[in-house]
C-alpha cells in the first residue's frame, strides 16, 4: 500500500515537471523567460489552500464527483501504461501485466468526466466547452483505435501475446519490419502525434478550454481543489500518453538496443539509467507533439478540427495500417 | 437538419477576450451565432463634462487620458479644433513633428493590434513577438517626448519638444529595424497558414455595409473603400506628401472582401505606409519655430476673449476621431464633444457577427480595433442611482433640449 501511494506520488511530480518542461520550452521559442520548471507543482500547492465554490446552478454530486473520478482514472492509466513500462525496463517483469484495449477504454475516462462536470457546472460556456470536447473526443477516437490496433496485429503473428503490454515492449515495430511496414509505422505516429494536443487539450486543439472565446471552457466554473483535481489529471494524463507513444514506437532501452549495462562499485545502476532515458525520451515526444505544435500554429475551429482528424487524420492511420499488412516481411494472417 | 432551439450567451462585460468591459449578448445556434445585440456603457468616466471645467491647455492632458492607445489623435483633433476656432497658423517644423508622431503612433498601435488579434484566435509566439517588437518604436517615442503612452507632446498652435540631431538619429535607426522587419512580418502576418485559415471569410463587411453604416479607417479600407482623412483633409504634414493616398488591400493584388483577412492586410500594408511617411518626414523636415512662443498663459489669455465653434479631425490608427469644440469668451469650453473611431466602426459589428461560429467572436470583434473607452461617451442614469437604456425618439428630444440650453448660453 505505501509502495503504491509512493509511486503514485513520484508519478504525478513526473508528470507535473513534464507540464513545467513544456511551459519553459515553450516560453523560450517565444522569446520570453518564462515560469519555473516547478510551477505547475506550486499551483497545485496553492489551489489546494484556496476556497472551493460550487455554483448555485450546479448538480452537486456531478460536479464535485468527476474531478475525482477524472483524478483516478487518470492514476490508473498512469500504473497501467507506464508503471508496466518502468517495472519491464527495472527487471521487474512479475509485475506487468496491462492489456491495450483497457488502456483504450481508459484514456476516454477522464475527458468524460471533464464533460460530465462541465455540463453539470450550469454555466453556458462549460456547456459550450464540453459539446467541443466530446467533438474532439468522437473524432480522435478512429485514430487512436486503429493505430493500437495495427501495433497490436503486427504483434498477433509473433509468438508473443498480442494486445499484451509486455509483448509490445519486447517486439517492436521498426526491427521486424520491411519498407512498407517502417513506412507505415511512421504514417501511424505522425497519427498518434498529432491525436497527442488533441487529448491534452493544447493549441491548435485547446477549443474545450479557449481562453479568449469561452474563458476556459470546461474549466470556467472549477476552482480551489476541484481544479487541482483537473490539473493533476492533466499532468497524469501527459505522462501516460505520451508514455504511451514511446512504449508503442519506442520501447528500446539501453540494454536491448545496445547490450549495455551500467553499475557503480558493483551496485548496478541499469535501472536508473533506464529510467532516466525513459523519460529523456517522454520529454522529447511531449515536446514534438504538444509543445512545438502549440508555438508554431493557431486554434482551428472545432469545425476544421473535426475535418482534420475525421478525414485527414484516420485517413492517415488507416493508410499506415494498410501498409503494414502489405509488407511482406511481416506474414499475413 | 435545422433545430428551433437557441440559448442566450453573454460574453462580458468582462471576458478574457476584450481589454475593456463591453457586454455582447449573442443568440446562439449550437456553434452559430444567430443574433447580436451590443451593450455599452461600463466604462463611462464623463470626459467630455470634466473638460468644461478645465482651461484650454489642461484639455489638452485630459484628452490624452480618452484612450491608451490614441493618446496622440484625440488631443491632436483637439488642437487642430482649437486652432480652427482661433485661426492659429502652425509653424511648419511642428507640423512635421506632429506628423512624425502620430505616424510613430500608428506603427505601435497597429503592431498592438496584431498581437491582440493573434492572441484572438490562440496565436499566442506571433503576439509575444509582435509585443517584443512593438518596444522598439516605445523607447523611440519615450527617446523623443519622455513617454512611452502619454506623450504630452502638443500644445495648441505646435508642438512643445523639438526634434534634435540625437532624435534624429534614434528615428533612423528604428526606421531601418523595421524597415529590415518588414519583410519577414508581413510574410508572417498575410500567408501563414494558420491565421488564413482563421481570417479569411470570416465577419465580412460588404463595401455597400460600410458605406451605409459610415465605417471608418482600417475597417472601411479594408472593405475596398477609398477613404482616409490624411488624404481627404490633409492636415499637418500630410498634404506635402505627393505620394500619399489610402492603403488597400487591392495593394498585394487581392480584390477587398471586407474580411477579417483584409482588415489585418490594410494595418500590415499601413505599418509599411507610416515607415514611409516618417522617412519622408525625417528627409524633407524645415527648420524653424516649434509652436507659436509665449506660453500656456498667453495662449489660455487670447483663447479666452475668443467665441465660436471648432471641428478638427484626424486619421488615428484606428480610424477618423472628431473633435468639436464650443468657446463663448471663458476660460474653458461651454461644450466639446469627442467622437472616436469606434463610435462609428461599433455599427458595423452587426452585420459582421452574424452568421459566424463561436470561435470566431472574438477576432470578428477585434478586427475593428474597438477602443471601448473613446467610444463610450454617454451612461443614463435614472433618479434611484440604476442605469437605463433610453429609446431612440427620448434621446433625441433630451439631446435638442441640452443643446438649446448651450446654444442659448452661447448666444446669450
Amino acid at each position: 500500500m505505501g509502495v503504491a501511494i509512493a509511486i503514485v506520488v513520484v508519478g504525478v511530480i513526473a508528470g507535473l515537471l513534464l507540464k513545467g518542461i513544456d511551459r519553459k520550452l515553450a516560453a523560450f521559442m517565444q522569446s520570453r523567460i518564462g515560469p519555473p520548471i516547478a510551477q505547475p507543482l506550486y499551483d497545485i500547492l496553492k489551489l489546494m489552500q484556496k476556497q472551493t465554490i460550487i455554483p448555485s446552478t450546479a448538480v452537486r454530486w456531478l460536479f464535485t464527483g468527476a474531478p475525482v473520478v477524472a483524478l483516478v482514472s487518470g492514476i490508473v492509466l498512469l500504473l497501467y501504461i507506464s508503471l508496466s513500462y518502468v517495472c519491464y525496463i527495472t527487471g521487474i517483469h512479475s509485475a506487468i501485466q496491462g492489456d491495450l484495449i483497457v488502456v483504450i477504454y481508459l484514456i476516454l475516462i477522464p475527458s468524460i468526466c471533464i464533460i460530465s462536470g462541465a455540463f453539470a457546472s450550469g454555466s453556458p460556456y462549460a456547456s459550450i466547452g464540453a459539446q467541443r470536447e466530446m467533438v474532439i473526443l468522437m473524432s480522435t477516437e478512429l485514430p487512436i483505435a486503429v493505430v493500437v490496433v495495427s501495433i497490436a496485429w503486427h504483434v498477433a503473428d509473433s509468438m508473443y501475446n498480442p494486445f499484451a503490454l509486455n509483448s509490445l515492449f519486447e517486439y517492436t515495430l521498426w526491427n521486424h519490419a520491411g519498407a512498407f511496414g517502417i513506412l507505415g509505422g511512421i504514417l501511424l505516429l505522425l497519427a498518434m502525434i498529432l491525436v497527442l494536443p488533441a487529448e491534452m487539450s493544447k493549441v491548435p486543439f485547446d477549443q474545450a478550454e479557449a481562453e479568449t472565446e469561452i474563458a476556459e471552457g470546461v474549466l470556467v466554473e472549477y476552482s480551489g481543489k476541484l481544479l487541482a483535481f483537473l490539473l493533476l489529471t492533466d499532468a497524469v494524463k501527459a505522462l501516460s500518453l505520451s508514455s504511451l507513444i514511446v512504449i508503442l514506437f519506442f520501447p528500446y532501452t539501453f540494454a536491448n538496443l545496445f547490450g549495455l549495462s551500467f553499475s557503480i562499485g558493483g551496485y548496478s545502476i541499469s535501472p536508473l539509467v533506464e529510467v532516466a532515458f525513459f523519460l529523456v525520451k517522454i520529454i522529447i515526444v511531449y515536446s514534438v507533439g504538444v509543445t512545438a505544435l502549440r508555438v508554431i500554429m493557431a486554434r482551428l475551429k472545432i469545425s476544421q478540427v473535426a475535418k482534420l482528424f475525421l478525414f485527414a487524420v484516420s485517413a492517415i492511420s488507416i493508410i499506415g495500417m494498410v501498409l503494414i499488412m502489405l509488407d511482406p516481411k511481416m506474414k499475413m494472417i | 437538419m435545422k433545430s428551433d432551439i437557441t440559448y442566450p450567451l453573454n460574453i462580458g462585460p468582462v471576458h478574457p477576450a476584450f481589454k475593456e468591459p463591453i457586454k455582447f449578448t449573442f443568440r446562439i445556434e449550437g456553434e452559430k451565432v444567430v443574433g447580436a445585440d451590443i451593450d455599452f456603457g461600463y466604462t463611462h468616466r464623463a470626459i467630455e463634462r470634466i473638460a468644461q471645467e478645465r482651461n484650454y491647455i489642461q484639455i489638452i492632458y485630459l484628452l490624452e487620458r480618452v484612450c491608451g492607445i490614441c493618446s496622440f489623435s484625440h488631443p491632436m483633433a483637439y488642437c487642430l479644433a482649437m486652432e480652427d476656432v482661433a485661426g492659429i497658423e502652425v509653424p511648419p517644423r511642428a507640423r512635421y513633428i506632429r506628423t512624425i508622431v502620430g505616424e510613430l503612433e500608428r506603427l505601435h498601435s497597429h503592431l498592438l493590434w496584431t498581437g491582440v488579434a493573434a492572441h484572438e484566435i490562440g496565436f499566442d509566439t506571433l503576439f509575444m513577438y509582435t509585443w517584443n517588437i512593438r518596444e522598439k518604436v516605445l523607447d523611440c517615442l519615450e527617446e523623443l517626448t519622455g513617454n512611452r503612452i502619454n506623450y504630452a507632446m502638443l500644445t495648441i498652435g505646435g508642438v512643445r519638444r523639438d526634434i534634435t540631431a540625437e532624435n534624429a538619429e534614434t528615428i533612423h535607426q528604428i526606421l531601418e529595424y523595421y524597415g529590415e522587419l518588414y519583410n519577414r512580418a508581413s510574410e508572417i502576418l498575410l500567408d501563414d497558414l494558420t491565421l488564413r485559415a482563421r481570417t479569411e471569410g470570416v465577419g465580412i463587411l460588404t463595401m455597400e455595409q460600410a458605406e451605409r453604416l459610415c465605417a471608418v479607417g482600417p475597417t472601411a479600407r479594408g472593405s475596398g473603400l477609398m477613404k482616409d482623412v490624411r488624404v481627404d483633409y490633409p492636415v499637418n504634414a500630410y498634404y506635402e506628401i505627393p505620394w500619399l493616398r489610402p492603403v488597400s488591400p487591392r495593394d498585394i493584388g487581392k480584390e477587398p472582401i471586407g474580411d477579417v483577412y483584409d482588415r489585418m492586410a490594410v494595418r500590415v500594408l499601413e505599418i509599411q505606409q507610416a515607415i514611409q511617411i516618417i522617412q519622408f518626414c525625417m528627409e524633407n523636415i524645415p527648420e524653424g519655430n516649434i509652436n507659436t512662443g509665449g506660453g500656456a498663459v498667453k495662449m489660455i489669455n487670447s483663447l479666452k476673449k475668443l467665441e465660436g465653434e471648432g471641428v478638427g479631425r484626424y486619421e488615428a490608427p484606428r480610424g477618423e476621431v472628431c473633435h468639436y469644440v464650443i468657446l463663448d469668451n471663458q476660460e474653458h469650453p461651454v461644450q466639446i464633444k469627442v467622437k472616436a473611431p469606434t463610435y462609428s466602426n461599433g455599427f458595423t459589428w452587426a452585420p459582421m457577427l452574424t452568421n459566424i461560429e463561436i470561435a470566431d467572436i472574438p477576432i470578428v470583434i477585434a478586427s475593428i480595433d474597438p477602443c471601448v473607452a473613446c467610444a463610450d461617451r454617454m451612461t443614463y442614469i435614472q433618479s434611484d442611482g440604476s442605469c437605463a437604456s433610453i429609446s431612440w425618439e427620448e434621446l433625441r428630444a433630451k439631446s435638442i433640449q441640452k443643446y438649446k440650453g448651450v446654444r442659448k448660453r452661447w448666444m446669450k
